[in-house]
């Protein structure tokens, strides 16, 4: 196996509900290599997102490490998380998550703003991205003159503007008939061939999943081999 | 790095029908703002516009209007021969004695009488206040029992028009003339022959002095000998400073703008919130998709409070538009100082309209306060759930 961009020991995560204690994540222990194209799989409830986001830096573990490319992720604290998801994250939603009064361009703009790029170099970067999933024509829309799957797309083009090393999907094709989830899965996979980038999904579906390099199941918190 | 401030202005557009009201609102209050200040301002204006700084205004001490006050003849003759006084070209001492008095008039609309001020003035007295000049008709005539009659005032009061008399004091007065005072105290004022107002209003006294000081050394002196002579009990002042210092009329108008306009600015700050707390709950989505991608919850605040000071200023410009019509539109009301009809016009300068349009923001600003921390407080992964 490649060096791991992402190791994850004995991570644990434990939600308060009322007076019941959830255990969303169970001692997972768990590496991902550079490059791999990992399906996440599991039932509802399974912690697949919660381990999603706690790769991505967008939730905190009760306990264990998680190590993304050297960086102890959960000791960071919240400006340099919002920092460091920003250079080294892009993510995916179920529901594209583009803000609706933003261009296509925009929305793909929106990540490079946080860095000290200029204008141009803005520019250039979103008309790259936009070209590598294929809709540079379609810059100038708002979400709602696009379909679902072009949709989505946009959010790809958003989440690889800032040329992160991971992605991370969470049901990307959940809201897309089955011809614009191909598309979609198709843009995923080339980012791995061609880009190189690390990317994480999680999914319900097994055709979906078939797309990726490898596949591991959650059940209750915990991997199932 | 703060968020585009496109897509804050976006935002306020898209969600118009909702911001609407709240712009609306804001802009009413705006307005109110805006025109009670302006008549203010117009007050102060009418004082300020009056007055030439060569000339001093004498008053007996402690007469806080010329109505009120009392210079004898006696001290008119002291005066006028100082060689302190300029001349004109015929030798004449430029120092005018007027008889101010008040008479009642019906007001035009018929809605009671009011107080109006007649000043009884000598020819000197005209060459003194330039700024006053004849419309139609003509000047009176000395020792006629004829007036001429400001064109703001005729247009308040009824049988004021040229060619029309009416009753006072027992006699019958005609109106010969109408001029306009460029917009001065004196637009307030119907002008007459001074002995004849004396005698018509069966004055001993004149009610005050207007006197050209030869230059500004003479003007300083004149003050100081008015002031150390015990027979002159009286008060020399700049006639430019005498009539700044009745603008005490404003001071009421403007209490009562501000007080309105905060009593009002308190309901535009609740709507100003209840917009942006919708927006904020209809973005929650949106807000946890900003700060997963890297937006500081600072930016969020920042750019929520931005909204609502946007969506305030649209709200300001509004008003400013709404109270602009009136903008050089005369009104009266009785001055505190003479107790007598006073016209002025409605004055929305620049000035006043950044001052309004700043109100606005502040509003806006405060009523998006609790909606902003809202919105940067969310929980990231709850916002990204919900829908």
């Amino acid at each position: 196996m490649a060096e791991p961009i992402v190791t994850i020991r004995e991570l644990s995560k434990v939600y308060q509900q009322g007076e019941i204690q959830v255990m969303a994540l169970d001692r997972i222990t768990l590496d991902i290599a550079a490059g791999e194209f990992l399906a996440l799989m599991g039932p509802s409830g399974s912690g697949k997102s919660t381990l999603l986001h706690i790769i991505a830096g967008v939730d905190r573990p009760t306990s264990g490490v998680c190590l993304v490319q050297g960086i102890e992720v959960t000791k960071l604290n919240e400006s340099q998380l919002a920092d460091w998801r920003n250079h080294n994250v892009g993510f995916i939603f179920q529901t594209f998550n583009l803000i609706p009064v933003l261009t296509a361009a925009e929305n793909v703009e929106l990540p490079l703003l946080l860095t000290r790029l200029n204008r141009a170099e803005r520019r250039k970067q979103v008309e790259t991205a936009l070209e590598v999933v294929g809709l540079s024509d379609r810059a100038k829309h708002l979400p709602r003159q696009l379909s679902g799957g072009q949709e989505q797309r946009v959010a790809i083009a958003r989440a690889l503007v800032t040329d992160p090393a991971l992605i991370v999907a969470d049901e990307p094709t959940g809201n897309l008939d089955s011809h614009s989830a191909q598309e979609v899965l198709g843009a995923l996979q080339a980012l791995r061939k061609d880009a190189g980038k690390t990317i994480i999904m999680v999914t319900h579906d097994p055709k979906a999943a078939a797309f990726g390099t490898r596949q591991i199941h959650l059940e209750k918190g915990e991997l199932s081999p | 790095m703060a968020l585009p401030l496109t897509y804050n202005f976006r935002n306020v557009l898209v969600r118009w029908r909702a911001t609407l009201a709240t712009i609306l609102g804001i802009g009413l209050v705006v307005a109110v703002f805006v025109l009670v200040q302006s008549l203010a301002i117009g007050l102060e204006k009418s004082a300020g516009n009056t007055g030439d700084p060569r000339n001093l205004m004498i008053v007996r001490k402690g007469s806080t209007a010329e109505s009120t006050s009392q210079v004898s003849l006696a001290q008119f003759q002291i005066i006028r021969y100082w060689e302190l006084i300029a001349h004109d070209a015929a030798g004449t001492p430029l120092v005018s004695a007027d008889v101010v008095t008040l008479i009642s008039q019906p007001r035009r609309d018929g809605r009671g009488e009011a107080n109006v001020s007649v000043r009884g003035l000598t020819p000197v007295g005209m060459t003194l206040r330039p700024q006053v000049k004849l419309l139609t008709g003509r000047w009176f005539i000395p020792g006629k029992r004829e007036l001429i009659v400001s064109r703001k005032i005729a247009r308040r009061f009824a049988g004021f028009q040229v060619g029309e008399s009416f009753r006072t004091a027992g006699n019958t007065l005609s109106v010969v003339g109408e001029f306009d005072g460029s917009n001065s105290a004196f637009d307030s004022e119907l002008w007459m022959d001074a002995d004849e107002a004396r005698s018509l209003f069966d004055r001993q006294n004149y009610s005050s002095l207007l006197v050209r000081a030869a230059n500004p050394e003479a003007s300083r002196e004149i003050i100081n000998r008015i002031e150390s002579d015990k027979r002159l009990p009286l008060l020399a002042e700049p006639e430019v400073k005498y009539y700044g210092d009745q603008t005490a009329t404003a001071l009421p108008i403007k209490i009562l703008g501000n007080f309105l306009a905060t009593a009002m600015s308190i309901g535009a700050v609740f709507a100003a919130m209840n917009t942006m707390y919708a927006s904020v709950g209809s973005r929650t989505r949106e807000i946890g998709t900003l700060r997963v991608l890297g937006f500081r919850r600072r930016t969020i605040l920042a750019g929520f409070i931005l909204e609502g000071a946007l969506l305030a200023a649209i709200g300001g410009i509004l008003g400013c538009l709404l109270a602009l019509p009136l903008h050089g539109v005369s009104t009266g009301t009785m001055s505190f100082n003479s107790f007598s009809e006073t016209v002025f016009e409605f004055r929305i300068t620049p000035w006043l309209a950044v001052k309004g349009i700043t109100f606005a923001i502040v509003v806006g600003v405060i009523g998006s306060l609790m909606p902003a921390i809202r919105a940067s407080r969310l929980p990231v992964i709850a916002a990204l759930k919900s829908l």
